[in-house]
């Protein structure tokens, strides 16, 4: 049998089967997720009908996950925004009135020039979703079209996704570092052609890899590294897939994986099991992380961990001997108030090991060709004076040293809680439901948007976050609906449009149309294409191979010169030398830009806020540690929960877990609607029965709401129903700003009963006080009542 | 009867992801609806053994409605499920050329659902 169809259609990039047209390009959400794997999407008469992945794209070889797989079901939903509305009814009534794209901006300009008058371009905040790709875009528009600093991602508490892991990768540094599965090679595992070498052993830390393809990281690749021989290490509170795979599976405690890191830095140093060319050649305060680590033996970590201490030293043994080993790491070590540490022991790891730069271990990665926009995108063109006006300013890490282009989203919050330092009068909002998940605090975040004078909802489908307080909602397109060309690492990725959808605009034109009313002289092209082609001609370096969107369109993607052993060659610093782009030269296992913001400049571990250790009191009524947001294979976050597509048939109800043994304690049997309840809140979710966790642990998802269901208050999607974030804190961070304890908290479990269901969290939320509310201010922490508890 | 194709299955490394259920059903244009596959995930585990290992593996598993995709293999498409797989562990192919890879290597199984 001939299977040769994509082999005769290699390096073309439209052509017709049948009644469809095929079309080669890459996706990126929404829907989706971080990570722009190459599709073929099958089209006839303009409607998308199917997609495959493309098996030419050297990033995912012809596979996909299932979300991809099957975009068709919300491209296609009947249940999709089609037009701009305006609020016909009180906000939360869910009454709309359809509205022309003209009218929908002539009222955004009247209500800009409005505050600029009244208040300034501070008073304006945006916001987007995470791994959208419009994360250069609506930056744009905060800082081009509207001159406001504040741009932040949807409340997402400390940053707490991937920016505490990159400031501290760029201040040790210089640069960021990625566990090195060839994806920088368009040959891929061509361990002939190219100088990448398989990982003897991949550390799987913090996220399961082949679930959350997160940082643009497509998990599979572990799998097939597996295959070509890589032993694997996997830190996870559960028995993950990999961690059964795993020749060491640490069970770590949530939120005290910094603890875990310091113990295997101790044992490596101490049984010389650390590089020492390396180390003598490119560290900096060597000694000094070795003396912060002394006092991490891996029984005072067993104890603090609760994992066992043969465990801790046969990891880091293995870890240290491999040649080479990556650590691929993930989101959890972001979501406790000890992220930036837990980060800087985690990359000194790979430093001592002298995985650094070198085929198979931690690489040194920079965007292609340059292109680096992301959040910072356009914010030169605010004069230093509204730059200081950006919120946060309070933490010199995220603000003066500029590891952070966002705005902090908790000050955010708290400005618009009390008007300080300045009041927050509009709030647009793209792709995010920050209600459903992302905003820590989900109760607290509803009650201070409600306050918002003028609130914009710009997302693919109707959500609880435009319901509860958009006055206008603008209809987003989705990836096959725009052109657009994106880069996260590598390789510079093209989208190209194939079908439309109703009034559907995207994030370009919108921010286009938007910007083109407020500040034209910032936007000199007509259209998406135009800004695309902007891009390609004066924001990439002179190697990218086109310069037009046309062009680009021909090549789908293209993967920059990629060099292992930068830091010897001279390529990483502005003044062209060997070593490594920080004040030292060196990778600073002793952080001097740490140090000179007043942080610790060596690793430590801070028990977690909330823990049975730091709230003995609290622990006796809500026993068990709780943490929250792993993902499934269905949903990114809180998208794909509509009704009737393939992910709600295959994931019908939000899901938590606890062991059989606490289960039988209380009572509780598996598939059992419970109530999950701390301090500040409830929720309710269905049990399924963990035997791997430790007895004390329970794991909640994120992101439930009920698209099938109600949409006007007070019952809004059921959104805070299920909301594992009626349970977690906002404005509780590390003292850098930088990180949240969303991975960390405690919580007690109960049966379900009709008696106990009377109030519903969502009307509790919009009916009555919310949770928490007693208090609540800039460090309402949900202690009140329990003071003897609050952490210090 | 002499069967000629056939699916392998390496189960060590099938992650469980529905990629080949959800690869499959939009493969075949006219099985909209729940519960249409051509191919279903089986879970064992995870279970704890008695060497303090954990056992957890998945088995994709064909129903009575694979056709091993032949609409797609008349085109020269190799089967939707294959193709898309990221763990890469399912491999389309005749009876022979795929006895010769269970051969090779432990934790495989052959799957014949179908035959013209
Ligand atoms: S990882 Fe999955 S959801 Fe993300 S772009 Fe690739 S196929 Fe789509
Ligand atoms: S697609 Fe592959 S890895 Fe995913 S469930 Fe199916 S066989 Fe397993
Ligand atoms: S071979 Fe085709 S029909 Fe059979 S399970 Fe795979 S995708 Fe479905």
């Amino acid at each position: 049998m001939n299977l040769d169809y994509y082999e005769k259609h290699k390096g073309e990039v439209e052509w017709q089967d049948g009644e469809y047209t095929v079309t080669r390009t890459t996706a990126w959400s929404g829907p989706g997720c971080h990570d722009g794997c190459g599709v073929l999407y099958y089209t006839k008469d303009g409607k998308l009908e199917k997609v495959e992945g493309d098996p030419e794209n050297p990033f995912n070889q012809g596979t996909l996950c299932m979300r991809c797989l099957e975009m068709a079901e919300f491209v296609n939903n009947p249940t999709r925004l089609g037009h701009p509305m305006k609020r016909a009814g009180e906000r939360g009534e869910n009454k709309w009135e359809q509205i022309t794209w003209d009218e929908a901006l002539d009222i955004i300009e009247e209500k800009v020039r409005a505050i600029w008058r009244d208040y300034g371009p501070e008073s304006i905040v945006c916001h987007i979703g995470t791994g959208r790709n419009n994360c250069d875009q609506i930056p744009y528009m905060a800082h081009a079209a509207f001159g406001t600093p504040n741009f932040s991602m949807g409340y997402l508490a400390g940053d707490s996704c991937f920016c505490p892991r990159s400031a501290s990768m760029a201040s040790m540094n210089g640069d960021f570092m990625i566990a090195d599965m060839s994806q920088q090679f368009a040959l891929r595992y061509d361990e002939e052609n190219t100088e990448w070498r398989c990982p003897e052993v991949i550390v799987n830390w913090g996220c399961n890899a082949v679930v959350s393809n997160s940082d643009n990281f497509y998990g599979h690749w572990i799998v097939d590294c597996m295959q070509r021989g890589s032993k694997m290490i996997t830190v996870d509170p559960a028995l993950t897939w990999l961690a059964a795979r795993s020749e060491y599976w640490l069970r770590v405690r949530p939120g005290t994986d910094a603890a875990l890191a310091l113990a295997m830095i101790n044992v490596i140093i101490s049984e010389d099991l650390y590089d020492h060319d390396f180390v003598e050649k490119w560290c900096y305060g060597f000694e000094e992380l070795a003396e912060a680590a002394a006092e991490w033996t891996p029984e005072k970590a067993a104890e603090v961990c609760w994992v066992k201490a043969d465990d801790i030293v046969g990891a880091a043994r293995m870890y240290a001997k491999a040649n080479p080993a990556a650590i691929q790491w993930g989101l959890k070590l972001d979501q406790t108030t000890n992220a930036t540490a837990t980060a800087d022991a985690v990359n000194s790891l790979w430093a001592i090991t002298g995985n650094v730069d070198n085929p198979g271990g931690n690489i040194i990665i920079r965007n292609a060709f340059d292109e680096n926009l992301s959040y910072g995108y356009g914010y030169q063109l605010l004069s230093p004076e509204m730059q200081g006006k950006k919120l946060g300013a309070e933490f010199p890490l995220l603000s003066r040293a500029g590891y952070s282009s966002s705005a902090h989203a908790d000050s955010v919050l708290a400005a618009i809680e009390t008007g300080e330092p300045y009041p927050i009068r509009m709030v647009w909002m793209t792709s995010t439901n920050p209600i459903a998940n992302m905003g820590a605090d989900a109760p607290r975040v509803y009650r201070a948007l409600k306050s918002v004078d003028f609130v914009v909802v710009n997302d693919l489908f109707m959500t609880p976050t435009a319901v509860a307080f958009a006055d206008l909602v603008l209809p987003a397109a989705m990836s096959p609906e725009r052109n657009s060309q994106r880069c996260w690492w590598v390789p510079n990725r093209t989208m190209k449009k194939v079908t439309q959808y109703e009034e559907c605009v995207s994030d370009d034109d919108l921010v286009t149309m938007v910007g083109k009313r407020l500040k034209p002289e910032n936007f000199p092209w007509d259209d998406n294409v135009g800004w695309i082609n902007h891009i390609l001609q004066y924001e990439c370096n002179d190697k990218i191979p086109y310069r037009t969107f046309d062009e680009a369109c021909q090549q789908v993607w293209a993967y920059p010169e990629f060099n292992y052993y930068k830091h010897e060659k001279g390529l990483l610093r502005m003044d062209g030398q060997p070593g490594f782009n920080t004040p030292t030269g060196r990778i600073e296992l002793w952080n001097s830009n740490f140090a000179l913001w007043g942080y610790d400049p060596v690793p430590h571990f801070k028990e977690p806020s909330c823990s049975p250790v730091s709230s003995p009191k609290l622990a006796e009524k809500y026993p068990l540690v709780l943490t929250t947001g792993a993902r499934s294979f269905e949903f990114f976050h809180s998208e794909h929960r509509q009704e009737g597509t393939t992910s709600r048939e295959l994931h019908p109800d939000p899901l938590f877990e606890m062991s059989p043994a606490a289960a039988a304690e209380r009572g509780l049997e598996e598939g059992q609607w419970c109530w999950i309840e701390n301090q500040r809140g409830r929720c309710r979710q269905r049990l399924h029965l963990n035997p791997t966790l430790d007895d004390r642990v329970v794991r909640a998802e994120h992101g439930w709401w009920f698209p099938e269901t109600e949409g006007a208050e007070p019952h809004l999607y059921g959104v805070f129903d299920s909301n594992i974030n009626n349970l977690i804190p906002q404005c509780e961070n590390d003292d850098t700003g930088f990180g949240a304890p969303y991975a960390n908290q405690l919580c007690q479990v109960y049966a379900c009963t009709p008696e106990n269901s009377k109030e519903m969290p969502s009307i509790r939320v919009t009916e009555v006080d919310g949770y928490s509310y007693e208090g609540a201010n800039r460090s309402g922490n949900g202690y009140e009542g329990y003071p003897e508890n609050k952490p210090e | 009867m002499s069967i000629e194709y056939g699916l392998l299955v390496d189960y060590d490394y099938c992650t469980g992801c529905h990629t080949c259920e959800v690869a499959c059903r939009k493969a075949h244009a006219d099985w909209d609806g729940e519960g249409n596959f051509g191919i279903k995930i089986l879970q064992d585990g995870p279970r704890e053994l008695p060497d303090g290992k954990w056992e957890y593996n998945y088995l994709p598993m064909p129903t009575s409605l694979c056709d091993l995709c032949a609409e797609r293999t008349a085109e020269g498409k190799p089967p939707s499920c294959v193709m898309h797989c990221p763990a890469h562990c399912l491999y389309f192919g005749t009876i022979d050329e795929l006895s010769k890879l269970v051969a090779e290597k432990t934790h495989r199984a052959l799957f014949t659902p179908y035959n013209e």
